[in-house]
């Protein structure tokens, strides 16, 4: 195991959007600058797999743009310690990266919310982006049934992606009611491009697939009460609609900000949300976030978020103002579809007593209901101190307790004993 | 770079087209469970983004490796716990 130190003016956290962006205006302004990223390749989750197999235009515009300037990747890197101001250290399988900067972007993305409710233990039970992300990296998924459930706009998109990929998409169940869904539609006005892609994804679905698959039921108000099967899932019973049988449950709530990182750097966060100022500055001077760590917000939000943060890291805030308007649009689109894909109450009803809530330490609700705290649950339980660090129940114990991290320490995602004593001695030095 | 990568998962031979992943050539093998949970439940890939760890499985004799951020190699040695 060798030990890589690396020194940049601006050093960037997730090669998703938000950081791509970053990376290119810091590079174009001059800046050196690293993006060290947990994934095999750049491109984040939305992106995932574009380089391989190109289908969005504006990602391959964006992977263009970026090969005209000089940027360092490090890519399969999970940056889990800060050894001293300045410096993260990240973890690969070759061993250390010490990354050392002057300027810091966040750029950290999200990931699903998951709910539980009887049976989402289940293998073959994913997040709606989980089973996505597998199929973008080699899952055969023809011919399968899939059944896609939770709230978002990401459930239109996966339907479509795995459906294009001859998938039987059974139906979509969004929990959101059709009279939200309206008003959403509603609040497209103005934004020509988003009004369409949303429209002609639904109208997609009501015609047979390309692969002859059937048409596709987008049921809203609808969601699933339990999972079912052995030692892998073979139906799913949804709200007022009846049991279904299927080889697939692609299940995500929406999205939650990943945040844990700068909450270890000590930055302020509010409503689950990093907290920036309009140059995209955190509370800690230097250290900058942009995407959907600073609130769920879609692709073209994080892309400008991304922009404006590169370009205030590199000094550059003349620049930076001018995309101001541009954010401020995306922030209302932002707005609406927080407002529109809010959890329903009776989503809080699905979990049983003998449900688990903590896949990591199979930590039943009836153990959990117990406690006033989520700190309390972890001392008498171990709920949410397992690998995930709390990453999957802790969005679940929010919407079901109201209860929110307290604290996060070091490291700040599971890494090797040598990789920790390694970090020890730095700090050390 | 090779079209396709060939590893195993518990002893049998899978195909993968190459930049696959370890956690859809799993799959693919018709293994659904990936590891036991605490009290011995089956569990497979719920977030497939390197958050949740229920994919992990040993490679190559390294234990607790995410499935789901492993590319997949010819020759590698993959082993379920379920």
């Amino acid at each position: 195991m060798g030990d890589a130190r690396h020194v940049c003016d601006v050093l960037i956290v997730g090669a998703g959007p938000a950081g791509l962006a970053a990376a290119y205006r810091v590079a174009s302004s001059g800046g050196r600058v690293i993006v060290v990223d947990d994934n095999p390749a750049a491109g984040g989750q939305i992106w995932r797999g574009e380089q391989a197999k190109p289908s969005s235009p504006e990602a391959q515009a964006w992977f263009e743009k970026l090969r005209s300037v000089d940027i360092q990747l490090i890519n399969g890197a999970r940056v889990f310690q800060q050894p001293a101001a300045g410096t993260l250290l990240a973890e690969t399988s070759r061993g250390i990266c010490e990354l050392s900067y002057s300027r810091l972007i966040l750029a950290t993305g999200a990931r699903e919310r998951f709910l539980p409710f009887p049976g989402w233990t289940l293998p073959n039970v994913m997040g709606a982006g989980g089973l996505q992300a597998l199929v973008k990296t080699g899952l055969p998924i023809e011919g399968k049934r899939v059944v896609v459930a939770g709230t978002g706009p990401l459930l239109l998109a996966v339907a479509a992606y795995l459906r294009q990929r001859g998938a039987d998409v059974l139906l979509i169940a969004e929990q959101a009611s059709s009279m939200r869904l309206a008003r959403f539609g509603l609040g497209f006005v103005g934004q020509t491009g988003k009004a369409m892609q949303a429209w002609k994804l639904r109208r997609s679905f009501s015609r047979k697939g390309a692969k002859a698959q059937r048409r596709v039921r987008y049921l809203t108000g609808c969601w699933p009460l339990a999972a079912h099967g052995e030692d892998k899932l073979e139906s799913v019973t949804l709200f007022r609609h009846g049991r279904v049988s299927c080889d697939y449950l692609a299940c995500g709530f929406h999205l939650v900000p990943n945040v844990e990182l700068a909450e270890l750097l000590g930055c302020g966060v509010d409503a689950g949300s990093v907290k920036v100022n309009d140059f995209q500055e955190t509370t800690v001077s230097g250290v900058y976030a942009a995407g959907e760590s600073t609130g769920i917000g879609g692709l073209e939000l994080s892309l400008v978020e991304g922009e404006i943060a590169g370009l205030a890291a590199a000094g550059n805030v003349d620049e930076a103002r001018k995309l101001f308007p541009l954010r401020t649009k995306q922030r209302k689109f932002a707005e609406l579809l927080n407002r529109t894909f809010v959890l329903r109450d009776e989503l809080k009803q699905l979990v049983q007593p003998d449900t688990i809530v903590c896949r990591c330490e199979d930590v039943t609700f009836d153990r959990l209901r117990a406690h006033s705290s989520w700190r309390a649950a972890k001392l008498q339980t171990r709920c949410g101190m397992g690998p995930c660090q709390g990453r999957v129940c802790g969005g679940a114990v929010e919407f079901l307790f109201g209860w929110g991290s307290e604290s996060v320490r070091p490291p700040v995602l599971p890494v090797r004993v040598e990789s920790l004593a390694s970090a020890e001695y730095r700090s050390a030095e | 770079m090779p079209e396709t990568v060939t590893l195993t998962v518990d002893g049998v031979s899978v195909s993968m087209p190459a930049g696959s992943m370890v956690a859809a050539a799993i799959l693919k093998s018709g293994k659904h469970a990936f590891r036991r949970s605490v009290r011995g439940e089956a569990r497979g890939p719920l977030c497939g983004m390197g958050i949740c760890f229920e994919c992990r499985v040993t490679i190559d004799g390294e234990a607790h490796c995410r499935s789901c951020q492993t590319t997949c190699e010819n020759g590698m040695d993959v082993r379920t716990d379920g």
